[in-house]
């Protein structure tokens, strides 16, 4: 069975969405996932990496880490900040909730999307300790 | 991203070439607004044909835009999307809120009738 794994880290700059799901799509390429496949998984970690970016560290510097892990024919990435956390996930995961309604402009559909796009998704936070996202898809 | 004015519908056409995520909508919707300030025009159309990755981001500008042209008496029309920037258009839900069609003809066609 086939078996990878992998774990980046980068600062929290908004430049740094592109790269991260650019590494996640490089990851996956070994499972010869479809177009299609490919780009609901980078979507779901561009939602991922840029809800660390923008919730996690507020107007500070701060470490994004995002880990792959392939089992077979199913990838699992983890997207992990130490920053603010999220003080009630179940809201958060709410279409159209967003933290960040005025400056920022954001839709509110990051996780409905992680959801859709990825077979299971799982969210941990604890406020001021960081939140960590697991999600996972099969790819054959 | 490539923004021009087309006088005749009032309107500012934004085509946006490539990625459209959180770090490039900053860009973005900061042009747009300028232009809107600049030019007096109260429609803004997204072009949306040569973007290759859009995620929630892209729907948060559409969203803003939005905002902005209602306070001014116009619409937001968005058009050209296919595949997965399509998917995320129609599961956002924006067309109860924006003028979503396949080319700028139609989209303009639906404002005109609905002014």
């Amino acid at each position: 069975m086939y078996k990878n794994s992998m774990k980046v880290e980068f600062p929290n700059n908004s430049d740094n969405e592109r790269f991260a799901r650019t590494v996640a799509a490089a990851f996956i390429l070994e499972l010869d996932p479809t177009i299609d496949q490919l780009s609901e998984v980078k979507t779901a970690v561009s939602e991922a990496v840029t809800n660390a970016i923008i919730h996690a560290y507020e107007q500070d510097e701060g470490i994004v880490t995002m880990e792959g892990n392939i089992c077979g024919d199913v990838v699992e990435f983890t997207i992990s900040d130490s920053g603010v956390g999220i003080p009630d996930i179940s809201r958060a995961r709410e279409p159209l909730f967003t933290g960040k309604p005025e400056k920022e402009e954001r839709s509110g559909m990051g996780f409905t999307i992680m959801e859709t796009f990825m077979d299971t998704l799982d969210v941990q936070s604890e406020v001021g300790k960081g939140t960590r996202i697991m999600m996972s898809k099969k790819l054959k | 991203m490539e923004l021009f004015l087309s006088g005749k519908h009032h309107t500012i056409i934004v085509k946006i070439y490539g990625e459209l995520d959180h770090h490039a909508a900053i860009g973005v919707r900061e042009s747009v607004d300028r232009e809107l300030g600049r030019t007096g025009a109260r429609n803004v159309a997204f072009d949306l044909s040569k973007v290759t990755f859009m995620d929630s981001s892209g729907i948060g500008v559409i969203m803003g835009r939005y905002k902005i042209t209602k306070a001014l008496g116009g619409r937001v029309i968005v058009y050209g999307a296919s595949g997965d920037v399509k998917r995320i258009i129609e599961m956002s839900g924006i067309d109860s809120i924006a003028v979503v069609a396949d080319s700028e003809e139609a989209g303009m066609r639906e404002v005109e009738a609905n002014v």
